[in-house]
C-alpha cells in the first residue's frame, strides 16, 4: 500500500469500496481465515476414536510435537528447509546478478525462460531428475566411462533438498533481481571512486541493500519446503518423513485431525514469526511476489 | 552506445553462471522430452527412438486425457472467477479508504506465506465439519482462494502507476461512475489483468497439494494423476502427453505475447 495520500474520491463513502472489496473480503474470510481458525481450534481438541473431532479440549496434541519420533521429524525439516534455503540462495544470488547484466533485449527472454518450466508439472520434472541420477542411469553411466566414481545419492536426504532447491529456486531468483535492479548504479561508482575494492563494495555496499530481496527469497524458499511433502517421496523415496509428510499422514492415514493440526499450527506460527520479522525489518510483503 | 561507460558486455562468469542455471533448470525437462521417444518402457536408459508412446498415448491413455481436461477446466474456471473478483477488489482498494481495507489487504497475504499443506488441510477439515463433501466446486473454491491474491498483487504493481488524471478527465467530460469504470479504468488494466490470469492459471494448472486435498474421489486432476503415479511408475505416454503440453503452452504463450505486443503497438503509448 502506498503511504502516499489519494486526495480524489477519499471522501467518498464506505459502500462503493465495500462493492468492489466486499466479494474478495468475505472470500478470503470464509475460505481462509475462518478454516485457520478452525484448525487451531481444533489442535487444542480430542481425537476421536474413529477419526474425526470430539471438542474436549486438551493439550496433547501439543505435547506430542516434543516425543522424540515427532521432535526428530520437525529438527530434520527445520535442517531440510535450512539447507534448501541456503543452496538456493548461493545459487540464485549470482544468477540474478548475472541476469541483471542482460541487456534489456534478452532480458524478458531470460526472465521467461524461469517461468517456462513450471508449465510441466512439478512431479515430472523431479522424476526427469531421478531418471538421470538413478544408480543405472545416464549421469553413473557417463561417470562410470570416464573412470569417475558412480554417485549414489538418490533417495538421501541430499536428494530431497537437491529436489527442493530446484523446485524453490526461482521463486528466490525473482525477489533478489528485483532488488539488484534497483540497485542506484551512482553509488556503486561512489564506492569505487571513494577506493572500495570490488568486494568491499559487494559487502558493505551491495549486500545491504540487496538485503530485503534476499529475505524476501528465503521466505519464499524456506516456508514452502516446510511444508511440501511430494518431493521428499519422489527424491527421498518415501523414506524420509518430513513435517508435509507427517501432516498429510496424521490427517488421511492415522485420521488424527487434532494432531495433524497442531502440527499445521506449528508452521502457521514459524511462518508468522518469520512474516513479522520481514515487515519489522520493512520488508514490502509485494514483493514477495 | 555511448552513454553506458562501463560493462558494455558481460563478464565470462556471468554468462557461465547464467548458463549453468539454465541447464540446471532445464535439463530434467530435456530428459522427460527425450525418454518420450525412449523404445524402453522403463525410462532407464534410452534405448533407441520411437513415437508408439505417442500412439499409446492417444489410443490408450483416455484417463490421462480427462485428467488434462479436468485441469483444463479447473484452471479456465478458477482463472476467470479469481480475474473477476480480484479486479473489482484491486480496483476498489485503490480509489477508496474504508475502515476494513487493512485487514482485508492482510488476509490476502496469507495464502502467499502458509505452507499449501497448512491451506489445503484446513479447507478440507472445516468443509467436512459443516458436512461438504469434496467435488469440482470445492476445488474449485480452493484454487480461486490462492489465485486471487496473486491477481490482486499483480494489478496493484499497475495500477499503482496509473495516471488519475485519466479517470477524472472522463468523469469531468460527463461520464458517469460506472461508465469510466468501464471504458477507462479496466480497458487501462487489461495487460495486468492477463498478466495475473497467467500467473493463476499456471499456478492453478500445476498444483498437487491443495488439489490433494480439496478434490473429490471424481476429481482426477492431472497433477493428482501424476502424483498417484509416484508410488508405482511414471510410464513413457506420460512424458509424451507433457512434451505435447510443453509445446502447446509455448506456441500459445507465443500467440499472447504476439497479440500483446500488436495491441501495445496500435494503442501507441497509452499503456
Amino acid at each position: 500500500m502506498e503511504k502516499k495520500k489519494k486526495k480524489w474520491r477519499l471522501n467518498k463513502n464506505f459502500l462503493p469500496g465495500l462493492a468492489m472489496v466486499g466479494p474478495t473480503g468475505l472470500w478470503m474470510i470464509a475460505f481462509m481465515l475462518l478454516p485457520l481458525i478452525y484448525v487451531i481450534a481444533i489442535s487444542f481438541m480430542t481425537k476421536g476414536l474413529f477419526g474425526g473431532v470430539v471438542w474436549t479440549p486438551t493439550l496433547k496434541n501439543y505435547q506430542d510435537i516434543i516425543n522424540p519420533v515427532y521432535g526428530k521429524v520437525c529438527l530434520k525439516s527445520l535442517k531440510i528447509a535450512l539447507l534448501t534455503t541456503l543452496f538456493s540462495l548461493l545459487v540464485s544470488y549470482p544468477f540474478a546478478y548475472a541476469l541483471s547484466k542482460v541487456k534489456k533485449r534478452w532480458k524478458s527472454i531470460c526472465m521467461l525462460l524461469i517461468m517456462v518450466p513450471f508449465w510441466i508439472n512439478g512431479l515430472l520434472r523431479l522424476n526427469g531428475w531421478v531418471t538421470i541420477f538413478r544408480e543405472t542411469g545416464p549421469l553413473n553411466t557417463l561417470l562410470t566411462k570416464l573412470g569417475l566414481p558412480a554417485l549414489n545419492f538418490m533417495y538421501t536426504e541430499t536428494a530431497i533438498v537437491f529436489g527442493m532447491v530446484y523446485t524453490f529456486m526461482p521463486f528466490m531468483v525473482l525477489p533478489i533481481h528485483t532488488s539488484i535492479s534497483k540497485l542506484d548504479s551512482t553509488l556503486l561508482e561512489a564506492a569505487s571512486d571513494l577506493g572500495a575494492t570490488k568486494l568491499h563494495t559487494f559487502l558493505r555496499v551491495i549486500l545491504p541493500l540487496t538485503f530485503p530481496g534476499i529475505f524476501a527469497g528465503s521466505i519464499q524458499v524456506f516456508i514452502p519446503s516446510l511444508g511440501a511433502f511430494f518431493i521428499s517421496d519422489i527424491m527421498g523415496g518415501g523414506n524420509t518423513m518430513l513435517l508435509g509428510n507427517l501432516i498429510k499422514n496424521q490427517y488421511l492415514n492415522a485420521r488424527n485431525w487434532p494432531s495433524g493440526a497442531a502440527f499445521s499450527v506449528l508452521l502457521i506460527v514459524f511462518t508468522l514469526v518469520v512474516m513479522q520479522i520481514y515487515t519489522r525489518l520493512g520488508g514490502d510483503m509485494d514483493e514477495m511476489v | 552506445m555511448g552513454k553506458r561507460r562501463k560493462r558494455e558486455g558481460m563478464k565470462l562468469w556471468q554468462i557461465v553462471m547464467l548458463c549453468l542455471v539454465y541447464l540446471f533448470l532445464y535439463l530434467p525437462i530435456v530428459v522427460v522430452m527425450l525418454f518420450s521417444f525412449n523404445k524402453s518402457e522403463l525410462n532407464v536408459n534410452f534405448t533407441g527412438f520411437t513415437t508408439n508412446w505417442y500412439r499409446v498415448l492417444f489410443e490408450q491413455r483416455k484417463d490421462l486425457w480427462d485428467a488434462l481436461w479436468t485441469s483444463l477446466e479447473l484452471g479456465g474456471i478458477s482463472t476467470v472467477l479469481s480475474c473477476i473478483i480480484g479486479t473489482a477488489a484491486t480496483i476498489g482498494m485503490h480509489r477508496y479508504n474504508f475502515r476494513l481495507k487493512k485487514f482485508i489487504n492482510n488476509i490476502l497475504y496469507i495464502p502467499l506465506v502458509i505452507p499449501e499443506i497448512v491451506i489445503g488441510i484446513a479447507f478440507l477439515a472445516s468443509l467436512s465439519m459443516i458436512g461438504i463433501s469434496m467435488s469440482m466446486t470445492t476445488l474449485v473454491i480452493s484454487h480461486v482462494t490462492f489465485c486471487i491474491p496473486f491477481v490482486i498483487i499483480t494489478l496493484r504493481s499497475r495500477i499503482a502507476g496509473f495516471d488519475a488524471s485519466i479517470e477524472e478527465a472522463a468523469m469531468d467530460l460527463g461520464a458517469n461512475q460506472i461508465h469510466t469504470l468501464m471504458r477507462v479504468t479496466i480497458p487501462m488494466l487489461v495487460p495486468g489483468i492477463v498478466a495475473g490470469g497467467l500467473l493463476s492459471f499456471t499456478l492453478s494448472i500445476d498444483d498437487v497439494v491443495i488439489s490433494f486435498f480439496a478434490a473429490g474421489p471424481d476429481q482426477v486432476t492431472l497433477p493428482i494423476k501424476i502424483y498417484g503415479m509416484v508410488r508405482s511408475k511414471f510410464t513413457p505416454d506420460v512424458y509424451a502427453l507433457c512434451t505435447i503440453i510443453m509445446i502447446g503452452t509455448i506456441v500459445i504463450y507465443g500467440g499472447i505475447q504476439f497479440l500483446q505486443e500488436k495491441m501495445a503497438a496500435r494503442r501507441g503509448e497509452n499503456i
